[in-house]
């Protein structure tokens, strides 16, 4: 038995109204994201004999976000901001009509598309949750996307500038809380924000490269 | 609430009900063609059902081998669907599915690479090539989340946390839907010129089932209650490959993919009896021993496919007669070994949420130990009977259906990686079919404010009333009854004991009570889903009792075996003047070029293979 099913038992026999948002009850649609015990998880893949049997359990909504009802927090935040990223934008395609991408060159993009939006690394990170920078910083969530957009081998969008200015990368100082609860596993810090920072310090902090932009007048992406 | 303008209203020419596959293909098509659109989906965006196909979209891509081409996707297409399928749709199906993968690389789709750099396509059941573009087990979430990500920059309205309670006509036609917002359990108007329905299936009404909450069959019951035609609901699948322990997690689906991959299935004697129950239709593309098997995996193209890929259809009826055998696994399955049949590192590589799946929930490692697993409600073929270009209703004008919710793509059962398919080819056919439409409206429709009030007065009364049955317990007595009496092997005496008890059992519901204010209620909603889980179990509960003989997702231990007869008939169900209404329709003669095809061998169908 796991969390969840703890507390539809609870829905069915002691309070029908008991908020909760669930889907796929298999650890694949990041909808029932809660804090068990104070800790950030994903209720469906939470066992119940990890657990004391004299031991309380607490369920809690996620704090980052604004509480609707019980379990169920307003996440129309991290919605928002996906919509200002910038898309996608490919290059052409082969003469053949196809794309051509090495397994290799996608594999560190697609650990991050396993992202399921349980947006526990969100609820998790202090520069939303204690700081409340929500004006100013896109959060983890977002920065794997963008990484996964700006390694992508196929993209010719170049979001590194509103990765520092609107997006507020700089307020990340990498304290891994977010990798930690990552029911996915992905290596949030190490391989997506990181390499982010390094690309904008590249950009923006480098003189050598600040000054061969001025010669060439070229600026390079990836 | 005494007026309708009272009430939260917005106006789009198309308003798609559902957003996994289906509804944010058909929303982009429509915001495409200009449309002003609006997408309504019951969870937060991207939580829909298909986050949780597994094993890949079929389309004849022909990168992994290229002998596969439309004619024989086409063919396995007819053969897995026991060519009960619409022949036109599976044409249609066939033909579009690969620009379809390739526009979603487009979109920004990253599926698992062949050593060329190309999509790479695994094995599947029923498929006669490596046919599945994936990403590793979780093709679904690419799939969605590349709409997803697509879908927010088009111009699409979307409203998320709204569950649309009934559709609205005017005389013939759609003119709109009511919803309710989940949130805040305030009302909602939709006026719209047409409606696309995407609303998946309604596995929910059993106890077993790889499906979640949502799939309560909203769709189908919505467009019966307007009038439109349900066509093959008798026609269920069940997945052979569920978990069966612990008992929380029974039903989870365990992807196809493990056998695509190799995985083999095992009696508790440890034989690999699927060699046992191999259909005659099959045979001749079948491997009949291990050894022809294992020089499959090793990748001998002269090599038949092993009798674990057989259709889903097959492989859940014998886990099920070796379970009652008495040959089954501990806890009720049988077991499913991919184990011995592939490094740890493979495995954790090519089946990563399987590996997840088991090692969290079940505490087994799967790259050491065998699965149980058991059958499970997961996918219903039949559903909304549209038009095969266009996607409409044939009885209903302006109202649309794409994905799980419609009927006839699949036949008599549904090949493994077809659905992601069907999502994106019928999903974008809806969308140019509702801009069609529209184009010849002379004038909108207009909202019937009776029909507003009166949807809106049957869903608070679930509320408002002093007592009544408990809506968790009433669906947990439907889970029960349709899975004891509507299950895998049917049979006439069982079937007309559901019907007895979904006239009890509806009784029941039209006295439901909710508990509990309208904001966020849980109970309400439920009880609002009852009303169509009910009305889709029994289409599927007297489509089943018609239909006398054994086919594809549908079994009768009464009736064993196709029946050439049955074979010319479709089920059909409507809405009549006291109940449901049940006939059957003579089939029309399939083309004959298509027919052609779907009875051609293979060696006419693949041409001359290009050397690579």
């Amino acid at each position: 038995m796991v969390v969840l099913d703890a507390i539809h038992r609870i829905q069915a026999l002691h309070a029908n109204d008991l908020a909760c948002r669930w889907n796929c009850k298999a650890g694949k649609c990041g909808s029932c994201s809660m804090e068990i015990n104070g800790r950030p998880k994903l209720a469906c893949m939470t066992r119940l004999s990890d657990y004391d049997p004299e031991e309380t359990i607490t369920v809690q909504p996620m704090k980052t976000f604004p509480i609707i009802k019980d379990l169920v927090t307003d996440v129309s935040f991290n919605y928002e901001v996906n919509k200002r990223i910038p898309p996608f934008k490919p290059k052409p395609r082969d003469a053949d009509g196809n794309y051509r991408m090495m397994q290799k060159d996608v594999d560190r993009i697609q650990e991050f598309r396993k992202c399921i939006e349980c947006f526990l690394c969100q609820d998790v990170c202090h520069v939303l949750r204690d700081h409340r920078r929500q004006d100013a910083f896109a959060g983890p969530r977002w920065f794997i996307r963008l990484a996964s957009l700006e390694m992508h081998p196929l993209d010719t969008a170049d979001r590194v500038s509103q990765i520092k200015e609107d997006f507020g990368i700089g307020f990340c100082n990498i304290t891994k809380c977010c990798t930690e609860v990552c029911p996915e596993g992905i290596h949030i810090t190490d391989n997506a924000i990181i390499p982010l920072k390094e690309r904008l310090a590249d950009r923006y902090y480098d003189p050598v490269m600040w000054l061969m932009r001025k010669i060439t007048g070229k600026d390079r992406k990836k | 609430m005494a007026d309708i303008s009272e009430i939260q209203t917005f106006e789009h020419d198309v308003l798609v009900i559902g957003a996994g596959g289906a509804g944010l293909r058909a929303a982009i098509e429509c915001a495409r063609l200009g449309l002003k659109t609006g997408l309504v989906c019951k969870s937060l965006l991207g939580k829909a059902h298909t986050v949780m196909a597994e094993g890949g979209v079929a389309a004849s891509l022909g990168n992994t081998d290229n002998r596969d081409n439309w004619k024989i996707h086409f063919r396995d297409t007819m053969r897995g669907g026991k060519f009960m399928n619409q022949w036109r749709m599976a044409e249609l199906h066939a033909k579009l599915s690969p620009e379809r993968v390739r526009e979603l690389e487009e979109w920004g789709a990253v599926f698992d690479r062949t050593a060329d750099g190309l999509i790479s396509q695994r094995n599947f059941g029923g498929h006669r090539y490596p046919r599945l573009a994936h990403v590793g087990d979780r093709t679904g979430l690419e799939i969605i989340r590349t709409l997803q990500d697509f879908g927010v920059h088009q111009p699409i309205d979307i409203y998320m946390e709204c569950k649309v309670l009934n559709l609205l006509k005017d005389g013939p036609r759609i003119s709109g839907a009511v919803g309710l917002w989940r949130e805040t359990g305030r009302f909602v108007l939709f006026k719209a010129k047409a409606v696309i329905l995407a609303t998946g299936g309604g596995g929910r009404a059993w106890r077993i089932t790889s499906n979640s909450w949502e799939y309560s069959g909203d769709g189908a019951a919505m467009a019966y209650e307007a009038g439109a035609e349900l066509i093959h609901m008798e026609f269920t699948q069940f997945h052979p490959t569920g978990m069966v322990w612990p008992p929380s997690v029974r039903g989870v689906l365990v992807t196809e993919g493990v056998r695509g991959e190799g995985g083999i299935l095992l009696n508790n004697k440890g034989e690999r009896f699927m060699f046992d129950y191999i259909p005659e239709r099959f045979a001749a593309e079948t491997a009949d021993t291990v050894q022809e098997a294992a020089r499959w995996l090793e990748g001998d193209p002269g090599a038949r496919r092993p009798p674990e890929l057989l259709t889903r259809d097959v492989v859940a009826r014998a886990i099920n007669t070796e379970v009652k055998a008495g040959r089954g696994s501990t806890h009720g399955g049988v077991y499913l070994d991919i184990a011995s049949r592939r490094s740890a590192e493979d495995i954790k590589r090519k089946l990563p949420s399987m590996y997840h799946q088991f090692k969290e929930l079940a505490e087994i490692d799967i790259t050491k130990e065998p699965m149980e697993v058991g059958p499970t409600m997961h996918y219903f073929m039949g559903g909304i009977r549209v038009d095969d270009d266009t996607q409409m209703s044939q009885t209903v004008d302006g109202l649309f259906a794409c994905g799980e919710c419609t009927g006839g793509m699949h036949g008599a059962n549904r090949l493994g990686g077809n659905s992601l398919s069907d999502l994106l080819v019928f999903g974008q056919l809806a969308g140019a079919g509702a801009s069609d439409y529209i184009q010849t409206l002379e004038k909108a429709p207009e909202v019937d404010s009776d029909q507003v009030m009166e949807v809106i007065r049957e869903a608070t009364d679930v509320l408002n009333r002093e007592d009544g049955p408990n809506p968790y317990v009433l669906q947990e007595k439907l889970q029960d009854m349709m899975q004891t009496n509507v299950g895998i092997i049917r049979t006439r005496a069982e079937l007309e004991e559901a019907l007895r008890q979904l006239e009890d059992l509806k009784r029941e519901a039209a006295l439901v009570k909710a508990h509990g204010a309208s904001q966020y209620n849980p109970g309400w909603h439920q009880a609002l889903d009852l009303t169509s889980l009910l009305t889709t179990a029994e289409a599927v509960a007297r489509a089943a009792l018609i239909r006398e003989e054994s086919r594809g997702g549908h079994t009768r231990d009464d009736f064993q075996g196709e029946r050439e007869e049955w074979g010319k008939h479709n089920v059909i169900i409507s809405k009549g003047e006291s109940g449901m209404n049940v006939r059957t329709d003579v089939r029309p003669d399939p083309p004959a070029d298509l027919a052609a095809i779907a009875y051609a061998s293979l060696e006419e169908l693949e041409g001359t293979a290009k050397v690579k």
